[in-house]
């Protein structure tokens, strides 16, 4: 409930006070038997142990953060409104606009892409970044293959993860059984991707958006289950192992060996790291492949048939578009994006296994999507890149990343409710078409 | 009278024991404009429902005189098929823009079946070959028409839903008439237009008519646009047809008076329709 | 005859566990038209919250089983409602008006959370308690296989249907239960006629915390062993017993439970243990695409 509070006088810190006190208490409350008390297993038997000096630290936290935080907001607002009565309302909201529009966004993506480029060169002997930003652009290609099916469509998936997993199982299972290569491998899983959506969406797209999502979460729980329980298809919960890496065309990456090597061909000296950056480029171009489909998608009929079915799926109806081929393209093209995607962490890693495909990567990638701005393919980098870079920057203190991680998703939602870039690009301008001197 | 393009028979639609449109038959009569009316409730967006596919009627059948399809039967036929295949084509009386689409985008959207069809499953488009370039420039032609016709193309970069309300309406329709309807279906347009925009409004419907040749089915609340627009006019109430006829023949009829103000205010009534005929 | 019996028996208290959690679920999607996935992992809490009071009390030598369960009971559900409450104030509130993906969103990020900080504060491993209620009733024995009725299993049942008696109750003749329904109906106009609409949203979250907590302590009771991950999976079998039942229909969340617990028992023992799951989500997805209102949610005309 909004509360008038009054800054200068005394009065407002009373406000204040009692304001982070009720905090306090709740916090109390909710603290008691979570970080008061405890039980731990001490000889067959769980006993209770009591950490009382602890919840007072965590209360005294909470009773002064939410102070300061109280203090902060009403000075903020207290500025805002001296502002807003200098410079009148207008302004304010002008000015807000300006400083993300497309050309701005447009220059932003193009230095993304730059630093993305030049990333493994200026950091050849470090495999811990790399390694990171392979990670980073993996979840970028998943975000791009959802962001399709969720931003632009409008449709609820919170079973990607499905996809992603039938994908790398289908490059395991070709690899290690028939021997294929991750390039003949990779349009293959793909396709089967594409048809797993194709044969998941059929039955649950003509369903409302909630529902929508429920069910495409039972699809992505069946597939795991699935995975985890047939083991003589999948290898269980043990996975599929020595999955071969990609080689740089026909060289492989390894010291040395009857045939040329990778290194020996370019006369170079051995080096892990060579494997690492082929593979962060790989990753690199699949992603850049799959934006350019994308924007080039966007602009093209289909595109802006799935923006219009987000928008009003009633009124694409009346204006005569089949509205459930529409859907079904932008799920089977997210499905593909997300097999292809597979396909190159099972090469990547090696190893997979059902453990990889969970609920949680499927929210992940969900969270990637809504947090980077619903349909702005440079807000799905700016989101993997926050989401990847959090955990890891808490590894430190490795316990916690999963708790920031979720904090994050929270703060973020709640700052802002449109995603990171809400701004929308139109697909065509008038303007552009030599429309003045029409 | 013309031939009739779109023929109602015996249409009954209920809702559980309601029946929202009880036995109503209507010929739309091609190259005129068809006012449905009626007091709230009476059934009339419900009848528009069932003519373009929202709704299965319980009973009945609309048919559609296509002129290269030959007879259709709306009432079998999913809706985008009815916008589609019958170019029976509708706009809502809550306005249904694309919010955050431009208007130009809006009225291209319009056009997906064709550009889908030239852009040969986005591969065309994709690679951009001459084809659906072609096509692409033929769809924005049409919808810069349109848009000028409809005093909207300074509008045309801006988002449909930041545009005010009056406008939006004009959206709507232009983004119906880029479907190349043979029956356009308006649902209430006048609703939240001043007097002027009111106005504007009755002339582009003549004009539709006339210049287009099209032909009009709408649903009104505007008596100045009733009256004054309409050539045939169809009065609902409780879901019964109780009167057809001129807005002549109409505004003199008992029945329809009774069932807008009930028996002792009718008199007020006339004196007003008559007004809003001499405006 | 006697397996189908103890199938039956296990499947209804299975079922009764999470009905109560569906209710939850179904109560949050009618007041304001969200999935609130943290609500899971709000069971998974009460548990956790259930085992420490099991414990201390036992360390304090309360030897009453009944009594324990009592005092478990009520302790375990205020404290999960400040849980529910502090959910919905922290997580939701302030996104109140915001696109349909949003709050599923924070949601998401507050389940993450919740499992995350109960790993932390009370480790990662799976807590056993002692089983606190022994023996039962043979009811039936056939081909050597007794079916048993355990007492446990009559405290779940008895629990459940007297907390519904008093829930429905709740809902349907007192003050708080108008405005709730009103809620439902239409939150602008329950505003307009002067009802604090977060309140009542307060409220909902608070109440269904506390079902989701009897839930709770009656799972450590049963089976008597809780890990931070518990959440996740009744989370979702309540939610998919909600819209089995017809999602924002009371009755409709404790049926679809029901017949959630039953598919599971009985799937586990005549086809396959490993599989129940997918058996599960088949029927939601059935059931989606041949009713999607639920069996007993009112059918949907779309607006147009």
């Amino acid at each position: 409930m909004p509360r008038l509070v009054s800054i200068s006088d005394a009065s407002g810190w009373t406000e204040r006070l009692k304001d982070a006190a009720g905090v306090a208490l709740i916090a109390l409350l909710l603290g008691i038997p979570m970080i008061g008390l405890t039980t731990a297993d001490q000889g067959g038997a769980l006993e209770v142990l009591t950490r009382w000096p602890l919840l007072g630290a965590f209360v005294a936290v909470v009773f002064c953060g939410r102070l300061l935080l109280r203090y902060l907001l009403d000075l903020l607002k207290r500025r805002r409104q001296t502002r807003e009565r200098q410079q009148g309302e207008v302004t304010a909201v002008t000015m807000k606009r300006v400083w993300l529009d497309g050309r701005v966004l447009s220059a932003i993506g193009w230095l993304v892409l730059g630093v993305a480029l030049v990333l493994p060169v200026v950091f050849s002997d470090n495999r811990y970044v790399v390694d990171i930003a392979t990670t980073v652009l993996i979840y970028v290609m998943l975000g791009w293959g959802l962001n399709v099916v969720v931003g632009l469509a409008g449709l609820l998936d919170m079973g990607h993860a499905a996809f992603y997993a039938v994908g790398a199982y289908a490059y395991a299972l070709l690899a290690t059984r028939f021997g294929w290569g991750f390039w003949e491998a990779l349009p293959v899983a793909g396709l089967i991707a594409t048809v797993f959506g194709l044969a998941i969406g059929w039955p649950s797209l003509r369903l409302r958006g909630d529902y929508l999502a429920i069910v495409t979460l039972g699809f992505g729980e069946i597939i795991r289950v699935v995975l985890v329980n047939w083991t003589d298809f999948s290898g269980g919960p043990n996975g599929i192992s020595q999955i071969p890496r990609p080689n740089f065309f026909g060289l492989p990456f390894s010291p040395s060996g009857d045939r040329p090597t990778f290194a020996s061909f370019f006369g170079l000296e051995f080096s892990p790291m060579h494997r690492i950056i082929f593979l962060y480029y790989v990753i690199l171009m699949l992603s850049l492949l799959t934006n350019a489909l994308v924007a080039r998608l966007r602009r093209l009929p289909i595109g802006r048939a799935w923006e219009a079915m987000r928008e009003d799926e009633i009124a694409c109806k009346a204006l005569g578009m089949d509205v459930t081929k529409i859907k079904l393209s932008a799920f089977a093209l997210g499905a593909m994006l997300g097999g292809v995607a597979g396909v190159f962490f099972a090469a990547r890693q090696g190893f997979i296994s059902p453990e990889s495909f969970t609920f949680n990567e499927s929210a992940i990638i969900l969270a990637i999507v809504v947090l980077g701005g619903m349909g702005s393919q440079l807000g799905v980098v700016l989101a993997s890149l926050v989401l990847v870079l959090i955990p890891e920057i808490g590894r430190d203190f490795s316990e916690y990343r999963m708790l920031l991680f979720g904090t994050a998703m929270i703060l973020i939602m709640i700052w802002r409710p449109a995603g990171i870039l809400s701004h929308r690009e139109p697909t065509l301008r008038h303007a552009a078409a030599g429309g003045e001197h029409a | 009278m013309p031939e009739p393009l779109l023929s109602v028979e015996r249409l009954t639609m209920r809702f559980g024991g309601l029946a929202a449109i009880d036995d109503m038959s209507l010929d739309v009569p091609a190259g005129l404009i068809t006012g449905v009316i009626g007091p709230n409730g009476a059934g009339k967006t419900t009848f528009f429902n069932c003519l373009t596919g929202f709704y299965k009627p319980t009973t009945g059948s609309v048919r559609l005189n296509h002129p290269r399809h030959g007879a259709l039967r709306l009432e079998s036929l999913p809706s985008h098929e009815v916008a589609r295949l019958a170019q029976v084509v509708r706009t809502f009386q809550n306005i249904r823009t694309f919010p955050k689409m431009t208007v130009l985008e809006n009225l291209i959207v319009a056009q997906h079946n064709v550009l889908q069809q030239a852009s040969f499953f986005s591969l065309a488009g994709i690679l951009g070959l001459p084809s659906y370039r072609r096509a692409e420039a033929r769809a924005l032609e049409k919808a810069v028409g349109w848009l000028t016709r409809l005093g909207l193309i300074d509008k045309a970069d801006i988002p449909a839903g930041a545009l005010p309300y009056g406008m939006q309406r004009r959206v709507e329709i232009a983004r119906a008439l880029c479907v190349d309807p043979l029956l356009l279906c308006l649902d209430e347009p006048a609703a939240g237009l001043n007097p002027r925009e009111s106005g504007e409004l009755n002339e582009l419907l003549r004009r539709l008519v006339e210049e287009e040749r099209l032909t009009l089915l709408l649903i009104e609340h505007d008596m100045s646009v009733v009256m004054n627009v309409c050539d045939h006019i169809c009065v609902l109430n409780y879901g019964r047809k109780i009167a057809e006829g001129t807005p002549r023949e109409i505004q003199n009829d008992p029945q329809v008076i009774k069932a807008y103000l009930g028996e002792e205010e009718a008199g007020d009534m006339r004196v007003e329709m008559k007004e809003v005929m001499k405006a | 005859m006697a397996l189908a019996l103890q199938q039956l028996i296990n499947g209804l208290t299975l079922g009764a566990v999470y009905g109560l959690i569906a209710i939850g679920y179904t109560m949050v999607y009618g007041i304001i038209g969200m999935i609130n996935f943290a609500h899971g992992d709000i069971y998974m809490v009460s548990a956790f919250i259930a085992v420490t009071g099991f414990t201390l009390l036992t360390a304090f030598g309360v030897e009453s089983v009944v009594l324990a369960l009592f005092v478990v009971l009520v302790v375990t559900v205020l404290f999960t409602s400040v849980y529910g409450w502090a959910v919905e104030r922290v997580a939701y509130r302030p996104l109140r008006g915001s696109a349909r993906l949003v709050p599923l969103i924070s949601s998401i990020g507050m389940s993450i959370f919740l499992q995350n900080m109960v790993q932390l504060t009370q480790g990662a491993r799976v807590k056993p308690i002692p089983p606190m209620i022994t023996g039962g009733v043979d009811l039936l024995t056939v081909n050597g296989f007794t079916a048993r009725l355990s007492y446990s299993q009559v405290i779940i049942v008895l629990v459940t249907v007297l907390l519904l008696a008093a829930f429905t109750w709740l809902i349907t003749r007192t003050s708080f239960g108008r405005q709730q329904r009103a809620c439902e109906q239409d939150r602008m106009m329950t505003a307009l006629l002067g009802i604090d609409v977060d309140r009542t949203i307060s409220l909902t979250f608070m109440l269904g915390a506390a079902l989701a907590a009897v839930a709770g302590v009656m799972v450590t009771m049963y089976y008597g062993v809780v890990d931070f991950y518990i959440g996740f999976v009744a989370g979702i079998k309540a939610f998919t017993a909600a819209v089995l039942g017809g999602i924002g229909s009371l009755p409709g969340a404790m049926l679809g439970g029901l017949i959630i617990g039953l598919i599971e028992a009985f799937w586990s023992n005549y086809l396959s243990a490993e599989y129940k799951d997918v058996a599960t989500f088949s029927i939601l997805i059935l059931v989606l695409l041949f009713r999607p209102s639920g069996l007993l949610g009112r059918p949907e005309v779309e607006k147009v």
